[in-house]
Formats: structure tokens, sequence, C-alpha cells
């Protein structure tokens, strides 16, 4: 094989490679035996070359010291009070905790604003404009400044109990306003995904509006607007790292304490192994939702 | 209703002067209509003359610009109607069957008896399972829509309807998006609830069918009623020229 050949056998190896690997597993042994083989090696040729090239590059032993050092790692993963710095393992529950808290809240929240942005009856309207005010305002504003905001200004109004929360609380607030207008948005585009017939049908049964809404307008919605929820939400849980700005100890936080404690950075590979960790899972499984809904979508237009 | 000759038995469907329009195209123009009780009336006329408007007006889907509408001897247009108490007792049953997809068959039946009538589910269940037996689809009741033919979906559409135990049917269109083999279990269907005295107003294109199930039927062109008469009468002997035009174009395309 010359080199050129070889080049050429390898993109294009590549791009089969990465077709297979975007649809999963079973694509790839439904190719046969031979397709596992080729991408197989062209998944190692190319893992090689990045790998050679990392360690080959003439700054290589600088980076891998100070990104890389295996003891630095271990010693901000584990933590070392004593030493003053935070254990990032440790730091990630906070992370998890204000994700799940945050989702939640998200959930409730953008569903109400959706519901008052649809709504059509003459009363609804200042809450009408108060919707479309507020994912206009929440979509523009850049998320670290609502943190910032809402983490530092809401303790300086010295109010009782609302002044005095912990960073991670304003955290989660801020989180919760800014993605409940993105959120809201995706709710409306589900709700408008439902077919008007769908409303004449229920509405011609004598259901109040209520009523259709719940039980079938939502439940045709919300199916519709899974995967693209799920993206947000995987945002969401590495934006949990925007609140060590206010210096609650989350995975990222800990791992700026370490670094500037002990001058190596290491400590923030592994919060982005522990974000990836994190989020992974979360994408394919948001995969697989999309690839089922698509299949049932082509089974039931067959009628 | 046993009034018969014992005396004055309100109207099953009483519409006067009723006209709408949807911005400047006026799609019904002073209609007046009577349906008795156990009446089986069939609206034919050409496509756009008003035929779905009308029967939507009636569920009070569409408000109405001018005129009355009552069902059952009760006013429901004008001010302070409870519009869900309404299409409680008005079952109307679309071309498109509307069915939930997201619930099985059983579920699109018993949803508006325990949501809006309040009925035990175990009640509901059991009336759903009587009347998808009496129709012929019980071995269905588990199945979503989808799985279902165009036919076993618009019956299962008629019987949701019928679930909420309606004085009176309304019916637009509902073998037109049907393949034609499937069209005759439909049609048995509704032959049937006739039989038992349902009180009926049909939208068809099905001239034959109306021939056969209708004690009137009437004409619509360009929201007015043009003929009113017993099928006999209406498809052998048409009065006026715009019903004997339409009539003749139907033969003329093979439909009748
Ligand atoms: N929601 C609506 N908004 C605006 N115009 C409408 C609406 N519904 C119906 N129309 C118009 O009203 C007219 C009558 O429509 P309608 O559906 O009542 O006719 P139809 O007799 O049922 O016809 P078809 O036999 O095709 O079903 C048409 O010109 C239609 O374009
Ligand atoms: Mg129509």
């Amino acid at each position: 094989m010359t080199d050129d050949q070889g080049g050429v056998g390898a993109g294009a190896q590549l791009a089969g490679g990465f077709g297979s690997s975007g649809r999963g597993p079973r694509l790839l042994s439904g190719g046969g035996r031979r397709a596992t083989v080729i991408s197989t090696a062209s998944t190692l040729v190319v893992l090689a070359a990045l790998a050679a090239i990392f360690w080959f590059a003439p700054g290589s032993a600088a980076v891998r010291h100070t990104f890389f050092n295996p003891q630095d790692m271990w010693q901000s993963f584990v933590g070392n009070p004593r030493k003053g710095y935070y254990s990032v393992g440790e730091a990630l529950w906070l992370n998890i905790r204000m994700f799940l808290v945050a989702e939640v809240l998200i959930l409730a929240l953008a569903l109400v604003i959706a519901l008052a942005r649809q709504s059509t009856s003459p009363v609804m309207f200042p809450f009408r404009v108060l919707a479309m005010i507020y994912v206009d305002f929440f979509r523009g504003v850049p998320l670290l400044l609502v943190v910032f905001v809402i983490g530092l200004g809401v303790p300086a109004l010295r109010l009782p109990f609302v002044s005095s929360q912990s960073a991670a609380i304003y955290g989660v607030c801020a989180l919760v306003l800014s993605y409940s207008a993105y959120v809201s948005e995706v709710y409306r585009a589900g709700l408008n995904s439902v077919h008007q017939s769908q409303v004449a049908g229920a509405r011609s049964l004598g259901l109040s509006h209520a009523t259709a809404l719940r039980y079938v307008i939502l439940p045709q919605a919300v199916r519709n607007i899974i995967p693209p929820l799920l993206n947000d939400f995987i945002s969401l849980q590495k934006d949990t790292a925007l609140v060590g700005v206010l210096g609650a100890i989350e995975a990222n936080e800990a791992a700026q304490i370490y670094s500037s404690t002990v001058f190596n950075f290491s400590s923030f590979t592994v919060a982005a192994i522990l974000f990836l960790i994190l989020t992974i899972p979360l994408a394919r499984f948001t995969d697989r939702l999309v690839a089922r809904d698509r299949a049932r979508r082509l089974a039931g237009g067959l009628r | 209703m046993s009034g018969g000759a014992a005396g004055y038995a309100p109207a099953a469907i009483s519409i006067e002067h009723v006209d709408k329009s949807f911005g400047a195209n006026q799609v019904l123009s002073g209609i007046s209509l009577e349906v008795a009780p156990h009446e089986v009336i069939c609206l034919i006329g050409a496509s756009g003359s008003g035929k779905s408007t009308l029967l939507r007006c009636i569920n009070l889907l569409e408000p109405i610009d001018a005129g009355r509408i009552s069902l059952l001897g009760h006013p429901v247009t004008g001010g302070n109607i409870d519009q869900n108490l309404v299409r409680r007792q008005v079952g109307i049953v679309f071309q498109s069957f509307n069915l939930f997809p997201h619930m099985t068959v059983l579920r699109n039946v018993t949803l508006a008896p325990t949501k809006a009538l309040r009925m035990p589910r175990a009640d509901a269940e059991q009336q759903a399972r009587e009347l998808l037996t009496r129709f012929g689809l019980q071995d269905k009741q588990h199945e979503y829509p989808d799985r279902l033919s165009g036919g076993q979906q618009q019956r299962v559409a008629i019987v949701r309807a019928l679930a909420m135990q309606p004085q009176i049917m309304l019916l637009d269109e509902v073998t037109s998006a049907l393949d034609p083999e499937l069209v005759a279990e439909v049609l048995d269907l509704i032959r049937e609830l006739a039989s038992g005295g349902m009180t009926m107003l049909i939208a068809t294109h099905e001239m034959s069918f109306a021939r056969d199930i209708a004690n009137r039927v009437c004409f619509l062109e360009e929201g007015r009623i043009i003929e009113d008469a017993p099928p006999a009468r209406l498809f052998s002997s048409p009065q006026d020229d715009r019903t004997k035009r339409f009539l003749r174009r139907i033969v003329e395309a093979g439909r009748l």
C-alpha cells in the first residue's frame, strides 16, 4: 500500500466508521465481520495518529505534566482539606443535586410560561405579554450574568431569609430562570405540533379546556419534545459549573481551587472527565429515544 | 321522547336564520332547519357549500353571527351557555376520525365519560365494551388507533361519541376518507343507529346511502338550503334547477 492509497483508504474508512458509530453498535454488527474489522482498524489508526501528535509535540512533556499528571489527578479527585483543597469527585455531587433540583423546577415553570403564551382568552392578555417579555429577556441575557446578578445582587438586598441562602441555591435559581425561557419555547413547539383536529376531537366530546389539555394535548406534545428537552438538560448538566463563580464548591470550582493551590491543571482534567461521565449516558439515551421514535413513525406511517 | 299524538314534542334540532362568515367569506346565509326526534336528515351539496360548517355550528365548535339554534327545546346560542354541557348531548364525528393516537381504543372510548360525566371507571369500561362488541370491535379494545384500518378507526370514533350517550349525532362525511371496501362497514353501523331511533344529521357524498337511510334530504348551495324533501322525491323529481344541475353532475360522475 502506498502512502497515497493509505490516505484515501483511511479517509473512506473514517467516514464509514463515524457513520456506524453514530447509529449505534447494532448497525456495526449488521455489516458483518468484515465491517467490524474495518471500523476497528480505522478507529485504532485515528486514535494512534492523535496520540502520536500529542506525544511528539514539542511541548508535550510540559502539557502532560500540567494537565495529565496522574498523581495530581488522583490528589484533586480525593481532595485534602488539610492542604487547602476539596475533592473534585465529592464536589460533583453538588452539581448533580443542583441539576436534579433545577430540572424539576424548570420543567414546571417552563410549562406554566408556555401555557400562558399559548393562551387565547382576553383575560390572559397581561400574562401573555409577561411571558413573552420573560422569554425574550432570559434568552437574551448570558447565563453567567444571570448567575452573578442573582448570586451577588439578592444577598446584597439584605432581605430576611431571601438574602441569606447558600450560593448553590442562588445558582439553582439563576439556572431555573434562564433555562425556563428556553424550555418554554420547546414546550410551545411541542404544543403546536399537536394537530388542531385533536383539540376539536377532545372539545367535541364535551371535555373542558383543561381536561383536553391534560389528557389529550400535553401527552402528545411531551412525547414529541423529549429529544430536544434532553438536549437542553445535557447542557444544563455542564452549566451547573457556572455556579462555582459564586463560591459554591462544585466540581469546577474545586478543580480551580486545587490548581491555584498546587499550580497544576490536572484537576480540571478530572472535572472534565467527570462531566463527560455525567453527560454521555444522557446523550446516548437521547439518541436511542430519537431512533425509537423514528422507527415508530415509520411503522405508524404504513398504517 | 314519546310525544307523538299526545301533543308537542320539541324539535331535536331547530335552526333559525343562521348566518356565519369566515372573514369576508359568507358560508351560511340564513339557514333554517328543523329536525324532529328520531329523524335522520342528510345534507348534500358541492364541496364548500357549508355542510361541515353547519354541523360545527350546531356543536358550538364555531360561533354563529346571527340567528338561533335550539337543541331539544333549549336555546344553545346567545349568552350563558355551558358549551361543554351542550357538546355532551350532541355527538359529532369527523371525516378525519381524530382518535387520540396515544391511547388504546378502550381509553379513547372511556376518556370523555370518566372525565366529563364523572362516570366510575369500571362502569365506563363496561359500557365501552358493550358498545365495541355491538359494533364488532371487541377484539380491538387494547389496540392503538394506528394499528386499525380506516374503517375500524372510524367505527371507534363513532363508538367514542356514542359513549357519551348523546341525544343527537352529527356525522360529517364519515366515509370520505375511507377506501371503498371499508365504507360499507361504517354505513352499516349508521343504519343500525338509525334503526335504533337515533336523531342524526349527516353530511354525506354517498347519494345512494342518503336515499336509503334519510327521512329527508337537504341540498345546500352557497350556505342556503335550496331544497328539502324526502329522498324519493328529491332524487327522482328535484324541483329547483340548481338541485337538478348538482344531481346531473353526480350522475355523470357515476356516483348515483
Ligand atoms: N375555519 C375556517 N376558516 C375559514 N374558512 C373556513 C373555515 N372552515 C370552513 N371555511 C370555509 O367555509 C366554506 C364552507 O366550508 P365547509 O367545510 O363548511 O364546506 P363543506 O360543504 O363541508 O365542503 P366539503 O364537502 O368539501 O366538506 C369554504 O369556503 C371554506 O373555505
Ligand atoms: Mg365538509
